[in-house]
């Protein structure tokens, strides 16, 4: 077993859930089950491999082009209204859980 | 006329032509949705305001005489994870069960650019997450070819709409193989595109490096009209590609003869259902004796691909997803005791359990002492992948094997073990690592009448290759 109960509530203390001990057991089975199959990349020698963040950084891009040169395409200019203009108030808000019509409300931040 | 039975071309001409009208269009899918969806349950959201205002629109361009853009009146149906202004956009997931956007996703706005009418928001795997469409949080989706079977994931409602003929096209979502893998599984055509090649500003993200989306369509001309559609520069998307758009429909007739199709033994081997394998065979062979030259290629680290592609998939899952939070848009945990209690609870709510365990998967493989050994390993392996592609496109200009092992299984079949569905994605996560596109075609069914799917993959942009080769395939089949 690589993640046990303590592992699983310390992992999703990070990820901001809570879990129920149903869930809980059940995810460290879950997790286990996959990573004993993802275990399987340890035969790969990769030291000497770099490592693939995304795609667009090497394909349909100007190879001759350096650098950020490469995507001058994507800068535009550092307006205060770029590409679109920002949503009024009241539609940024509109989805919004609670509001008061000017800022989101939230439970109290700091508790005595 | 068989309204719903359309293709893009058929159905434009029908309303060109005054033969019918985009209205009419419109409310024959909608009177086939209300019945026919009660038993599949592709649809999560009907627009009926938004499609017959702009079936209207084309109706008075129509009347006028006026020239009528590509898609003038063509119904189409939108995966649920697209987002539409004005529009409930759920991504299939209760956290956004009330979510409506103020804005269009890129694709979304271009079709209806085009003339498309908008008919609703399609059902799916909870933001995009599965091979079944089990983990949508309002209903599961039934195969219209054997409603005892899975449609596919994760744009199952997509594939099933179209199977169904409860839409013309419809624009699915692609971040390990979920518009190709439902394609192959309800016997439609599905394309990924390559990545960059469309805009995925208004894609509510899964995973940003792997996430596509593409068209799924009766037929592969139709996929080429929506591609040339929807792609694109997107100034609102950095990774969208600075590259002009080619004609896909008029490249689409060009001849396959001497093109080089490579054939991966790593595809062919242990795991492939029998009826597929022969299924596959025969394929090749039709493509052989359309004059397509068949060259023997290797992908040696296929075998890899799934672990790596879920450690990365969900590693950059869980840093998306963490902007559910309760506070700017959707559910929110009542009786709450602060606000950190307030995005737990809203969170263990809200999300369904495949979502949670690519949540937990993804932050434990991103976590300090296990980054190294997971994450950063998963990196290097995607680079290996992506060689093995360069190396087999030095040899050849596409290549073909089947979409996915099986013919589609039974609803429950795989809900309880996580793995096997994984596992169900061999085939066709390859391609999102990569970034290279990938075609779903059928070319048969099993014993049980069941679908089967072939993929061609092709070189980075080069959509115009795989298209045709798929192209000449549905032709002589």
């Amino acid at each position: 077993m690589k993640v046990t109960e303590k592992d699983v509530a310390y992992v999703a203390d990070l990820a901001n859930l809570e879990l129920s001990a149903e869930e809980r057991t059940r995810m460290v089975r879950d997790l286990n089950s996959i990573l004993g199959h993802v275990d399987s990349l340890n035969a790969l020698d990769t030291k000497d491999v770099p490592p693939m963040a995304q795609v667009s950084d090497r394909y349909g891009v100007d190879e001759s082009k350096k650098g950020s040169e490469r995507f001058a395409y994507a800068s535009r200019e550092d307006v205060k209204e770029g590409l679109r203009k920002s949503f009024p108030t009241d539609v940024a808000l509109a989805n919004a859980p609670d509001s008061d019509g000017t800022f989101f409300k939230v439970p109290k931040v700091i508790e005595r | 006329m068989d309204l719903t039975g359309l293709t893009i071309d058929s159905a434009r001409s029908a309303v060109a032509e005054r033969k019918t009208s985009a209205t009419a269009l419109a409310e024959a899918f909608y009177a086939k949705i209300e019945v026919d969806d009660q038993k599949i349950g592709a649809y999560l959201i009907l627009s009926h305001e938004r499609g017959l205002e702009k079936a209207s629109e084309i109706d008075r361009l129509a009347d006028k005489g006026g020239a009528l853009p590509p898609l003038a009146g063509v119904p189409v149906g939108i995966k649920d994870v697209l987002i539409t202004k004005g529009v409930r956009t759920t991504a299939g997931s209760k956290i956004l069960g009330n979510y409506v956007p103020p804005y269009d996703c890129t694709a979304v706005a271009r079709l209806e650019a085009a003339g498309a009418v908008v008919l609703g928001k399609l059902n799916c795997d909870e933001f995009a997450m599965g091979s079944s469409n089990e983990n949508s949080a309002f209903k599961p989706v039934h195969n219209p070819r054997d409603l005892s079977r899975v449609p596919g994931g994760s744009s199952g409602g997509s594939a099933a709409a179209v199977a169904a003929d409860m839409a013309v096209a419809t624009l699915g979502s692609d971040t390990g193989g979920s518009i190709r893998q439902p394609a192959s599984f309800c016997g439609v055509v599905g394309l990924k595109p390559t990545y960059g090649r469309v805009s995925r500003y208004g894609l509510i993200a899964f995973a940003s490096s792997l996430d596509h989306i593409g068209p799924l369509t009766k037929t592969v001309k139709d996929a080429a009209i929506v591609l040339r559609t929807i792609a694109g520069r997107d100034p609102m998307d950095s990774t969208s590609a600075d590259l002009p758009v080619p004609d896909y429909v008029a490249e689409l007739e060009k001849p396959v003869k001497g093109v080089k199709i490579g054939v991966a033994k790593e595809y062919l081997g242990e795991g492939l259902d029998a009826e597929v394998r022969s299924a596959i065979e025969a394929a090749i062979q039709k493509l052989g004796k359309l004059g397509c030259e068949i060259v023997e290629v290797s992908l040696p680290h296929t075998k890899y691909a799934i672990p790596a592609y879920y450690l990365v998939a969900t590693a950059e899952a869980s840093s998306n997803l963490a902007r559910f939070d309760g506070v700017r848009y959707g559910f929110r945990a009542k009786d709450v005791r602060s606000l950190s209690d307030m995005y737990r609870r809203t969170r263990d709510q809200g999300f369904g359990a495949e979502v949670k365990r690519r949540i937990m998967l993804g932050t434990y493989a991103l976590s300090a002492g296990y980054y190294d050994a997971y994450y950063l390993k998963a990196q290097r392996v995607r680079t290996l992948l992506t060689r093995d592609f360069e190396e087999a496109f030095k040899k050849v200009d596409a290549i073909v094997g089947p979409t996915c092992p099986t013919a589609a299984f039974k609803l429950g079949e795989k809900v309880d073990d996580p793995l096997a569905m994984y596992l169900a994605d061999i085939y066709t996560v390859t391609a999102n690592l990569a970034g290279i596109p990938g075609i779903s075609i059928p070319v048969g069914v099993t014993k049980e009448k069941l679908p089967i799917g072939m993929q061609v993959f092709g070189k980075h942009f080069a959509e115009s290759t795989i298209l045709r080769v798929a192209n000449a395939y549905e032709k002589a089949a």
